[in-house]
C-alpha cells in the first residue's frame, strides 16, 4: 500500500516537474534566453523524418488507447445488461491490448514533446507561449487517465459492475478530453487564430477554438473507433489462425467479427467527417483548400480514394465470407453479385482523378486537360453520390447478414419487406438525382446539396434498422451462428483492413500536416529550416509506408504481451521439449 | 460515347449468356474472364475521346480487384476455379492447350514491347496541377492584394446598385471580346481559333471543374499574373496564359471577372463561408 502510495506521489511529482519546465520555457516568465537556436539537425536522418516518424507512431497508439475503451465499454455494458458473460469476456479481452499500448503512448508522446524542444527549439517555444496554460489540465488528466485506465484494467471482476462501468466511463471522458486538448495544439499550427499579426497571443479560447478544432476532434474520435475496432479485429484474426481448438477459434472468430463491426460501424460516417473538415480548412484560407484538394496533395487522395474504396470492398468481402457459417445465408448468395457491381461502380468514381495523368497526344484528344466524361466524375457531386452510395450498399451486405439465419413470423412480413424496399430505392434516387442536380447550380448550392444526401442515407439506415428490428421479432430461426466455421482467408482479409485503416490514416496525417508547406504556424511561424520543401509523393509514400511497418512491429509486440497472460505456466524442462517439438516438425517431410 | 462499340460488346455478352452456355457449362473463372475483357475493350474503345492509358489501368485494377473478391467470395467456386485450373495444368487432354497457352504468353509480352517501341518517341504523360495553390498575397500597381480576403469590389453592387453593376458587367465584356475571346473562344468554351496550338489548351468556362469552383479573388490573380505566375507543379512555361497586369487596370480585370460569371450562369465560391 505504501509502495503504491510512493509510486503515485513520484508520478504526481513528476507530472508537475513538467508542467513547470513547459511553463518555465515561456520567456514570459522571465527566464532569461540563451542564444536562440531555431534548429538542430542529426546525422544520419532528417528531423523532420525522425519527428514525423514519432509523431505518426504516437498518434496511431493514441488512437488505439482512446478507441478500445470506448467500445470495450459498450460491450461490457452489453454484457451487463443481457448477463451475457462472454461478452464480459470479450471486453476484457479488448482492454488486455491497453496497458501495453499505453505505455508505448506515452513513450512516444514524450519522444515527440523532447524531439520538439530539442529539434525546433523556436517553435516548441513558441507553442508553449501560446498554450501554456493548457498544459496544466492536460498533465493531470494525463494522470487521472493513467489511474483509470489501470483501476479499469487490473480492476476487472473486482468491483461491482455498475462501479466498474463507471471506470469505464470516466476512463473515456477523460481521454477524450485529452485528445481535445492536444487537438488544439495541433489544429492552430494549421489553422492559427486568437493572434495578432505578430503571432502574439490575444485569445486562448479562440486559438484552441480555431476553425478546425472541432471537426477535428469529430473527424479523430469516429476515426479512432474505426482504427481500433480494425487493430482489435486483427488481434482476434491472429488469434484464431493460431487456435488450436474448435472452442478457440469460435471465441476469436467472433471477436474478430465484433472488432470490424465496430469499425465498419464508425467507418460509414467517417467521410461525411472528412468532408465537414474540408470545407472548414477550404472556409479559413482558400489556399489551403486548393493545396489540399487542387494541389500536389490531390494525389494523395487519389491514393486515399482507392484506399477507402478497398476498405468498402474488404468490409462487404468480409461480411459476404462471414455468412457462410450462417445457416439460410444460401438465399442471400445471389444478390452478392449486383451488391459487388455496385460497389465497384462507385468505387470508380470515388477513384477518378479530377486532373488527369495523361499524355500530350491524349490530353489533345480529350481536347483539353479534361475529359468530357470523366470530368463528371471527377468533381465533388459525383463523390458524394457515389460515398453515399458505398455506404447504403454496405448497409445493404450487412442487412443480409443480419437476416441470413432468420424467418419473419409476423402477419406483415411482406409489406414490411417492402416497405424497406421502397425506403432504399427511393433514398438511392434522391441520392442519385442530388448529385445530378450538383452539376447545374452554382459551387455554394452545389456543397449544401452533400446535407440532404447524407441525411436521407443516414434516414434509410434507421428507419431500414427499426422496421428490421420489428420484423424479425419472433422470428424463426433456420440454425445457430457456427462461429469459428469461416475460411481463413476471411481473417486475411480482417489484417487486410487493419493495415489498410493504419497506412490511411498515415497518409492523411501527412496530408494534413504537410498542407502548411512551409509553415510551421501556417501564416505565423516560417519554417526556415532545410526542410522547408513539400517531399515528393513517392517520398512521402515511402515514409508513411516505414511508419506503418514499424507500427505493426509494435503491435506485434504488444499482441504477443496481450496473449502471454493466457499461457500456462513455465516448467522446468519445458524448453527443451520446445526444442524437441520444433525439429520433429522440421524433420516432418512435406507430403502435400 | 462509342455506341457502336459499346452494343457489340453487349450483344457478344448476351450471345455469350444465352447462345454459348447452352452448349458448354462456363464456371466462374470462365465468366471472370469474359467480363474482364468485356470491360477493358469497353473502357479501352468504347469511350470517344480515348480514355488516358492511366485511367484505364486505374479502371481495369480496380475490376481485377473486384472480381476476384466476387471469385473467392463463395468457398465451393473458389473450390471448382481451382480445380479447373489444376485440371488444365496437370491433365493430359489438355497437353496441347497448355503448350500453346505457356507459348502464346511471352509472344504476347513481346509483341507488346515491339508494338510500344515501336511508336514515334511521345514526352511522357504529365500530371499538371490545373489549379495550383495562389500566393497568400499579390502586388498589383505597387499595391498588395491579399488573396484570402481579397473580394471584388463590385459585387455588392449587384443588389445595391444593378445598375452601375451592369455597366462594370458590360466594361467587362468589352475587355473579354478584346482581349481573351482569342483563345478561350465566343462562349468561353476554350476554343477560340488560337486555341488549337497550345498545350495546355485554354481553360473551358462553362466547365463545371474550372470557374465554377473558384473564388472571384484566385480568377484576379491568375488573370493578373497568367503563366508567368504558376508554380513549377503547374507548368508556368508551357501555358500560354498572359500576365494582363501589363495590359489591364485593376478594374477592368474585376470587370472580366465579373463578365465571365455573368455569361456563363455560374455563381463564384464564396469566401470564408461555413464555420
Ligand atoms: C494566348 C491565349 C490566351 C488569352 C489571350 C487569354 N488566355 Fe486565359 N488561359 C489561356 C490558357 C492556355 C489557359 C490554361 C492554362 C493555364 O491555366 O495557365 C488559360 C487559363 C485562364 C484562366 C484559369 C482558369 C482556371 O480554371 O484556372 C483564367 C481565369 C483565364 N485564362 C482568364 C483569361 C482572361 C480573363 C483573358 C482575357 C483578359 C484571357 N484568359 C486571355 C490562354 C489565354
Amino acid at each position: 500500500m505504501i509502495l503504491r502510495m510512493l509510486r503515485l506521489r513520484t508520478l504526481v511529482t513528476g507530472c508537475l516537474a513538467i508542467a513547470a519546465l513547459l511553463f518555465a520555457a515561456d520567456p514570459a516568465w522571465g527566464v532569461p534566453q540563451v542564444a536562440e537556436q531555431e534548429y538542430r539537425a542529426l546525422p544520419f536522418i532528417s528531423s523532420r523524418v525522425l519527428m514525423w516518424a514519432v509523431a505518426e507512431l504516437h498518434l496511431m497508439f493514441a488512437a488505439f488507447v482512446l478507441a478500445v475503451p470506448m467500445f470495450a465499454l459498450v460491450i461490457e455494458f452489453i454484457g451487463y445488461k443481457t448477463g451475457d458473460k462472454r461478452y464480459d469476456q470479450l471486453a476484457y479481452e479488448f482492454t488486455k491490448l491497453l496497458s501495453v499500448s499505453f505505455s508505448f503512448t506515452a513513450t512516444l508522446g514524450a519522444l515527440l514533446t523532447f524531439g520538439l524542444i530539442v529539434f525546433y527549439p523556436t517553435l516548441a517555444q513558441y507553442l508553449v507561449r501560446i498554450f501554456s496554460w493548457t498544459f496544466l489540465p492536460y498533465v493531470l488528466l494525463f494522470f487521472l487517465e493513467a489511474v483509470f485506465l489501470y483501476t479499469y484494467y487490473y480492476g476487472w471482476g473486482k468491483f461491482s459492475p455498475r462501479v466498474h462501468l463507471f471506470l469505464g466511463v470516466m476512463l473515456n471522458i477523460v481521454g477524450t478530453a485529452i485528445m481535445f486538448i492536444a487537438n488544439a495544439w495541433l489544429t492552430f499550427m494549421n489553422t492559427p487564430a486568437g493572434v495578432d499579426e505578430l503571432g502574439n497571443l490575444t485569445n486562448l479560447w479562440e486559438a484552441i477554438n480555431n476553425y478546425t478544432w472541432m471537426p477535428i476532434n469529430i473527424h479523430r474520435l469516429i476515426a479512432n473507433v474505426a482504427f481500433g475496432g480494425a487493430i482489435g479485429a486483427a488481434y482476434g484474426a491472429f488469434k484464431f489462425l493460431g487456435a488450436k481448438t474448435p472452442e478457440e477459434r469460435a471465441h476469436y472468430d467472433w471477436m474478430g467479427y465484433v472488432g470490424i463491426f465496430v469499425a465498419i460501424c464508425a467507418l460509414l460516417p467517417l467521410p461525411f467527417a472528412g468532408y465537414w473538415l474540408g470545407v472548414e480548412i477550404y472556409a479559413y484560407d482558400q489556399s489551403l483548400g486548393i493545396t489540399l484538394m487542387g494541389g500536389t496533395f490531390s494525389w494523395l487522395f487519389i491514393i486515399q480514394a482507392v484506399l477507402i474504396g478497398n476498405l468498402f470492398l474488404a468490409a462487404n468481402y468480409y461480411l459476404w465470407l462471414s455468412m457462410g457459417r450462417i445457416p439460410g445465408a444460401e438465399r442471400f448468395r445471389r444478390f452478392i453479385k449486383y451488391l459487388l457491381a455496385v460497389i465497384t461502380l462507385c468505387f470508380i468514381v470515388w477513384a477518378t482523378p479530377h486532373s488527369l495523368v495523361a499524355t500530350v497526344e491524349e490530353a489533345r484528344a480529350m481536347g483539353g486537360s479534361h475529359h468530357p466524361i470523366l470530368n463528371v466524375l471527377g468533381v465533388m457531386s459525383a463523390k458524394n453520390t457515389a460515398v453515399n452510395l458505398l455506404i447504403l450498399t454496405t448497409y445493404v451486405s450487412f442487412l443480409l447478414y443480419r437476416r441470413a439465419n432468420k424467418e419473419a413470423t409476423v402477419s406483415w412480413a411482406k409489406t414490411g419487406n417492402l416497405v424497406q424496399f421502397g425506403i432504399f430505392a427511393a433514398v438511392v434516387i434522391f441520392v442519385v438525382f442530388l448529385g445530378v442536380y450538383g452539376y447545374f447550380v452554382d459551387a455554394q448550392t452545389r456543397i449544401g446539396l452533400s446535407q440532404p444526401q447524407v441525411l436521407s442515407v443516414l434516414f434509410a439506415m434507421v428507419s431500414v434498422t427499426v422496421i428490421d428490428i420489428f420484423l424479425f421479432r419472433n422470428a424463426q430461426s433456420r440454425g445457430r451462428v457456427a462461429w469459428g466455421k469461416i475460411p481463413a482467408r476471411s481473417q486475411y482479409a480482417l489484417f487486410f483492413l487493419a493495415i489498410t485503416f493504419t497506412w490511411l490514416m498515415g497518409l492523411m496525417g501527412y496530408v494534413r500536416a504537410g498542407m502548411r508547406q512551409h509553415w510551421h504556424v501556417y501564416g505565423v511561424v516560417r519554417d526556415t529550416s532545410v526542410d522547408a520543401f513539400t517531399p515528393t509523393l513517392g517520398f512521402a509514400g515511402m515514409v508513411v509506408s516505414a511508419i506503418v511497418v514499424v507500427f505493426f512491429l509494435l503491435i506485434a509486440v504488444v499482441f504477443f504481451l496481450s496473449s502471454l497472460s493466457g499461457q500456462k505456466n513455465w516448467e522446468p524442462g519445458q524448453s527443451k521439449r520446445w526444442f524437441k517439438r520444433r525439429s520433429e516438425t522440421a524433420a516432418t517431410p512435406l507430403t502435400q | 460515347m462509342n455506341l457502336l462499340v459499346l452494343l457489340t460488346i453487349a450483344a457478344v455478352l448476351v450471345v455469350i449468356q444465352v447462345g454459348v452456355t447452352r452448349w458448354v457449362n462456363l464456371n466462374r473463372l470462365a465468366w471472370m474472364a469474359i467480363w474482364w475483357a468485356a470491360l477493358w475493350a469497353a473502357f479501352s474503345y468504347g469511350i470517344t475521346p480515348p480514355l488516358p492509358q492511366s485511367i484505364v489501368v486505374l479502371f481495369m485494377a480496380i475490376i481485377t480487384i473486384a472480381l476476384l473478391a466476387y471469385l473467392s467470395a463463395d468457398s465451393e467456386e473458389l473450390a471448382q476455379a481451382r480445380q479447373t485450373l489444376v485440371s488444365f495444368m496437370v491433365e493430359k487432354r489438355y497437353q496441347v492447350a497448355l503448350i500453346v497457352v505457356i507459348l502464346t504468353l511471352p509472344l504476347l509480352v513481346a509483341l507488346s514491347v515491339f508494338s510500344s517501341l515501336n511508336q514515334a518517341p511521345q514526352p511522357p504523360a504529365s500530371g499538371r496541377t490545373i489549379h495550383p495553390v495562389p500566393p497568400a498575397s499579390i502586388s498589383f500597381e505597387g499595391n498588395t492584394i491579399n488573396l484570402s480576403t481579397a473580394n471584388n469590389p463590385y459585387r455588392e453592387l449587384e443588389h445595391s446598385d444593378p445598375e452601375a453593376f451592369a455597366a462594370h458587367v458590360d466594361n467587362g465584356r468589352r475587355v473579354y471580346f478584346e482581349n481573351c475571346f482569342y483563345c478561350h473562344g465566343d462562349n468561353m468554351e476554350g476554343a477560340g481559333q488560337f486555341a488549337h496550338g497550345y498545350d495546355p489548351l485554354p481553360a473551358n468556362f462553362n466547365d463545371a471543374t474550372t470557374i465554377a469552383m473558384l473564388q472571384e479573388s484566385y480568377l484576379f490573380w491568375r488573370i493578373a499574373k497568367g503563366a508567368p505566375g504558376l508554380p513549377p507543379e503547374s507548368t508556368p512555361w508551357s501555358s500560354a496564359m498572359p500576365a494582363w497586369e501589363n495590359f489591364l487596370t485593376e478594374e477592368e480585370i474585376w470587370d472580366v471577372i465579373l463578365f465571365l460569371y455573368e455569361f456563363t450562369g455560374f455563381e463564384p465560391r464564396a469566401q470564408g463561408m461555413p464555420h
